[in-house]
């Protein structure tokens, strides 16, 4: 009960910050000071709130799980990828976007593609795409909300009303703060994130015992030696994952962070920090999942050791419903839950809770962000603002708010999470694959609204297959691939136990570089609809 | 810093970051405890902050921001494209 405590405190402190504090003004702000915090970001708020708004329910639950049945490759996979490609995105192209943003008042990135390439409707088409690819993690985390509550409080509070407590609250300072409430909540948050990392290793480290002795338990057996090393995955498996941090900088949501900044020199600390962050959250994150296969100890963790052992030697023999079920019986996603529970104190437990909680409210930016869009390249754009004003159009994104929080959280009660852990998925991918888009726009003169409107279609025409392979064809046990089609005598497209495979590579890595591709061909083929220099001057200068 | 050198480091830890060498290696264990393959990428990380420094000191944009006034402009809806025609620059309030 104290964790619950300690959980409704946190989500008391979230909704004060989020609310009240930092406020401006009392007047009714315009529309740069509710979605962008009047591009005001000093570097502190603004690095931990882009940090955070990057971070999902995965980085701290997610990560440990797959860590806990991958071994140590989730680092190089997840974090140690997105330590290089992050930065480098956002110092050479969110630095551009912020320039670009100042210099033009853009407030979202459909807003520069429009202008850029001189088209309406094809960025009302990329404004669609994107937010279809932004909704399933709203509701992902209404989801995750709902669960943690029913868990830390006993079963206590039903999933329906955990649900309905995070999304009021999330929607509350959403609501009422805009973008400046949405980052210091997120500045709060990563702080918590940071702080819980380095006291759980050491604190379960000393319950465990030490972990050299964890690990060489571990490296003793023939069945999770293979943990400690990366033997178990291919090193084009490996590569493909390099391809996923791209979409970070392609989200709306991290598209619009970077408006937020006073200077551009905020960008500095941040770009530098950025893998130290990745650093300090994941490392543990990472580390505790793999030890954790040693904490025979714990009740809960030797269970899901049972079951993964069971799918192992009886897996291939079984019923696809049966295996589905011990799959989800061995997950590892409660596991730093679990360990907490074995090895800490209530005090880290009830901390854990809150840095949960924190986590799956990593929706808050992309509320926000759906709102901005929703107001700036549609009601906006379509001439709601010049008709009803500037105050109305802010009124109108906090009525978006309302509805898109009130949407995904009834299609939490209804549907099964499984289809939405599938839809982030290959929402990655997807924003990986807009990607060529921004550096189409932001360093390509003879590219054209044609090239990205044919990026764009392909990158909803391949989610969608690969969502349709991922559906329809079942996972098999893990080693097996199913072919799906061939050419040639080779097997192109497959499906394996860990998704959809194109040649052995993640979907991202077709989907990112036929992207690219179709940008090049048909803005070469498009040559009348390059824009004039006046457009391209605002974009192509030296200084 | 010339970009031309700034993309051979970055496309440099990109390389670095496929460490085949350490592939099937769990030993030894740094601090007796730590996987080597995993101490690896921590190390990585801890490069891609040098280099992120580096990049900062070296080959910072500064022009953008010296480009970049804070002047309060109006984003184009569909009628004012329309009406201006759909190429011209966006339309300045002050």
């Amino acid at each position: 009960m104290i964790q619950a405590a300690v959980v409704f405190a946190y989500l008391g402190v979230a909704l004060y910050i989020g609310i009240f504090a930092f406020r401006k003004s009392r007047g009714a702000p315009d529309a740069e000071d509710y979605f962008l915090a009047g591009r005001s970001l000093g570097p502190a708020v603004f690095l931990l709130s882009l940090f955070g708004a990057n971070m999902t329910a995965f980085s701290i639950l997610g990560a440990s799980g797959h860590a806990f049945a991958n071994g140590i490759v989730t680092f190089g996979l997840m974090a140690s990828s997105s330590a290089l490609i992050i930065p480098v995105s956002l110092f050479v192209i969110g630095t551009r976007l912020w320039a670009l943003g100042r210099r033009n008042g853009f407030i979202t990135p459909v807003q520069m593609f429009r202008d850029r390439w001189e088209c309406g409707h094809i960025g009302t088409a990329i404004f669609a795409v994107q937010a279809v690819l932004l909704v399933p993690y709203i509701i992902i985390a209404v989801m995750g909300g709902g669960t943690t509550l029913a868990a830390v409080s006993g079963g206590r509070i039903p999933y329906w009303l955990g649900g309905a407590i995070v999304s009021l609250v999330v929607m509350g300072y959403v609501f009422f703060g805009g973008m400046r409430g949405t980052a210091w909540v997120n500045a709060f948050q990563t702080t918590l994130f940071l702080m819980f990392g380095a006291i759980a290793v050491a604190v379960i480290g000393s319950g465990m015992g030490g972990f050299r002795g964890a690990m060489e338990s571990l490296l003793a057996s023939p069945s999770t030696a293979p943990l400690l090393t990366r033997e178990r995955i291919s090193p084009l498996y490996f590569f493909s994952y390099t391809f996923i941090p791209l979409s970070s900088i392609a989200f709306p949501h991290i598209g619009i962070f970077c408006l937020t900044a006073k200077r551009l020199g905020h960008f500095r600390k941040t770009v530098v920090l950025y893998p130290i962050c990745m650093l300090l959250i994941w490392l543990p994150s990472v580390f505790l999942g793999v030890a954790a296969n040693a904490a025979k100890d714990v009740p809960a963790i030797a269970a899901k050791l049972e079951a993964r052992s069971t799918l192992a030697t009886a897996g291939p023999a079984m019923a696809a419903d049966q295996r589905d079920r011990l799959r989800a019986q061995a997950s590892g996603d409660d596991v730093i839950l679990r360990l907490v529970d074995g090895y800490a104190p209530l005090w880290l437990a009830s901390l854990l809770g809150a840095c949960v909680m924190a986590a799956v409210m990593a929706s808050d930016s992309q509320i926000l962000a759906l709102s901005t869009m929703f107001t700036e390249d549609v009601f906006a754009f379509y001439g709601g603002k010049s008709r009803f004003g500037e105050a109305v159009q802010v009124f109108t994104g906090r009525v978006f708010i309302v509805l898109i929080t009130l949407v995904a959280y009834l299609i939490a009660l209804e549907m099964p999470q499984s289809i939405f852990d599938i839809a982030t998925q290959y929402a990655f991918a997807g924003y990986s694959a807009l990607s060529p888009l921004l550096v189409a726009a932001l360093f390509w003169r003879r590219s054209t609204k044609w090239g990205a409107l044919a990026a764009t279609l392909w990158t909803a025409l391949a989610v969608m297959a690969v969502a349709w392979i991922q559906q329809t064809i079942p996972s098999p046990p893990p080693g097996v691939v199913v072919p799906v089609w061939s050419a040639f005598g080779s097997v192109v497209i497959s499906r394996a136990a860990q998704g959809a495979m194109v040649l052995g590579f993640l979907p991202v890595v077709p989907m990112t570089i036929i992207s690219a591709f179709l940008m090049v061909i048909v803005s070469r083929l498009t040559p009348s609809a390059i824009p004039a220099n006046t457009t391209l001057a605002r974009y192509f200068y030296q200084a | 810093m010339r970009p031309l050198t700034a993309a051979i480091l970055i496309a440099l830890l990109y390389v670095l970051h496929q460490d085949v060498w350490f592939w099937r290696a769990a030993r030894p264990l740094v601090f007796g405890f730590l996987p080597v393959g995993l101490f690896y990428h921590a190390a990585f990380t801890s490069a891609c902050a040098v280099l992120m420094w580096v990049l900062v000191k070296r080959s910072w944009p500064s022009h953008l921001e010296a480009d970049a006034p804070v002047i309060p402009v109006r984003r184009r809806s569909l009628d004012e494209m329309s009406e201006g025609g759909k190429v011209g620059p966006t339309s300045r309030e002050r």
